[in-house]
């Protein structure tokens, strides 16, 4: 594998793992909508799933010393292949079967050329805004209970 | 003994029908919905999630509606469930210092960057009941107040870090692979990571009680809340058919980080250490007793003397398990009849035994 090219799927996995993680965090609703508007459907053949198991979730002692198991989270997969050939992967927590093989779906359109710009836009843009909403919205209820501390200065005139 | 009886078949069948009913209650009582329980008993749903060691809301909502509202039923029809599920794997370890933060104090330090953020406290509240609420009068939205930047929340115990004043985080001897007590049967005495998942999922009154007693002198520790902060972190996960780590999503964790005065030893200057808390969903009253426990059981490894209930690891760890702990009494009011047979035979020639005896007495 020459640098040139082993820098290029870097960069690739980065945008696939960032997509990943927002189909992820997408809402059953989310997915099923974005998934009845998308034009020029392409065969799906589910591979694998949708399955629900387990992870083990960890943590660091004192926050970042060694790890230790916390405790187990539902985690439910998927793997579609399109017509195309194109093989598509979903994990997200919980237990919502169509969510994740849907998830699957838009990850095997997102790794084609030509569909991946319409996918970041009509699918991966909202989930991604509707999550920076809420972020903010958090922020700023919880910015609101910020105690400002003052000192009572003793009058001495 | 145990011996197995026939019979009670139509008894057990009609119980059960007859708790489905109890269980539903009034039928002109509307019927409470998993996403009620999730969004107006959070807290609850939280308890069932950490002490059954499985994070999914509805799952926990779905045991405590079964469980009738009896938390330690809703943890044993939780745990019971995640025995039918196959193990995909272990995430990587979640990153507290990158968490949302919904609420952030310490009790140490007043002027810490990021600020003391109160959150959904009860703390402060009158505790007065509020008849209000009973006749669910509407809720105003909260404040929002947006900062024109978003100043991080670090940990205390990385700031308080520098110069050797705390001890660093806790680390174990390198290669060590994390204990797993759902795969290996404990064995004492065990290292802090074992510890810490028992304690996890340990019962909160019981782990409570026992940081109590720490307090009041059984095993002094001198403690402080360095930091208790509430919010959602990012879980990633390793898998076989791809290259990099996936994020499954987002969950909400407590952490306590509780600073203990120590006074040295022949090893180590006289420093602050530490015991950590870390549990699933909003339950600080957990992290702080895990956090308290955590530090007690870390007497031998300190050179302390072990002297309190709080320092036996092996009692400590063998009775933190509510569903093991109620298994165990509970199973006591299945039939023992034989057993009984054979003490009430034992009880009688004892005391034909000890008639005799003041007959032969009274002779004499």
């Amino acid at each position: 594998m020459t640098r040139d090219f082993q820098e290029m799927s870097a960069t690739a996995d980065a945008g696939r793992k960032a997509a990943m993680a927002l189909l992820a965090q997408a809402t059953a609703d989310e997915m099923t909508r974005f998934w009845s508007v998308w034009t020029d459907k392409p065969e799906v053949e589910t591979l694998r799933g949708p399955e629900t198991g387990l992870v083990m979730v960890r943590g660091r002692i004192g926050g970042s010393g060694a790890p230790f198991n916390l405790g187990e989270a539902t985690v439910t997969r998927a793997t579609v292949r399109l017509g195309s050939g194109a093989v598509g992967h979903a994990y997200a927590l919980g237990r919502q079967g169509e969510k994740v093989r849907l998830a699957a779906v838009f990850d095997a359109l997102w790794q084609d050329d030509a569909k991946r710009d319409v996918v970041e836009k009509t699918v991966l843009a909202p989930i991604a805004q509707r999550l920076d909403e809420e972020l903010r919205t958090k922020r700023a209820e919880t910015a609101a209970t910020k105690v400002d501390f003052f000192t009572m200065v003793r009058g001495e005139d | 003994m145990y011996v197995a009886v026939k019979g009670g078949e139509t008894a057990i069948r009609n119980a059960h029908k007859l708790l489905a009913d109890k269980r539903r209650g009034d039928r002109s009582v509307p019927s409470i919905r998993l996403d009620q329980i999730v969004e107006q008993l959070a807290l609850g749903v939280d308890r069932v999630m950490a002490e059954g060691s499985l994070y999914d809301l509805e799952l926990a909502a779905l045991a405590i509606k079964q469980a009738r509202g009896d938390m330690i039923e809703a943890i044993f029809l939780v745990r019971a469930y995640r025995t039918t599920l196959p193990r995909f794997g272990y995430t990587l370890p979640v990153e507290t210092a990158a968490m949302a933060i919904e609420r952030r104090i310490s009790a140490t330090f007043k002027d810490l960057p990021g600020g003391q953020l109160l959150g959904p406290t009860f703390d402060y509240t009158h505790r007065l009941l509020d008849p209000e609420l009973a006749a669910d009068a509407a809720v105003e939205a909260p404040e929002e107040r947006v900062e024109e930047t978003h100043e991080p929340a670090p940990r205390v115990t990385d700031i308080l870090g520098h110069h050797g004043m705390i001890e660093t985080d806790g680390e174990l001897p390198e290669g060590t692979a994390p204990g797993d007590l759902t795969r290996e049967p404990l064995a004492f005495p065990l290292e802090r990571d074992l510890r810490l998942q028992a304690l996890a999922r340990g019962d909160e009154g019981f782990l409570l009680g026992l940081a109590y007693s720490t307090q009041r002198g059984y095993a002094r520790s001198h403690p402080f809340v360095g930091e208790i902060r509430i919010g959602e972190v990012e879980v990633e996960l390793e898998v076989a058919e791809l290259d990099f780590p996936l994020t499954l999503g987002r969950i909400r964790l407590t952490e306590c980080q509780m600073v203990n005065q120590f006074k040295g030893s022949a090893k180590q200057p006289p420093q602050f250490t530490r015991g950590y808390g870390l549990v699933f969903g909003q339950s600080e009253r957990k992290a702080m007793s895990m956090s308290l426990c955590d530090r007690a059981l870390r007497a031998r490894e300190l050179g302390e003397d072990v002297t309190a209930a709080a320092q036996d690891e092996e009692f400590v760890i063998s009775h933190s398990d509510n569903v093991q702990s109620t298994g165990f009494v509970e199973h006591l009011k299945l039939p023992h009849y034989v057993d009984f047979q054979a003490e009430l035979d034992l009880v009688r020639r004892m005391r034909a035994e000890h008639e005799r005896r003041d007959v032969q007495e009274t002779a004499e």
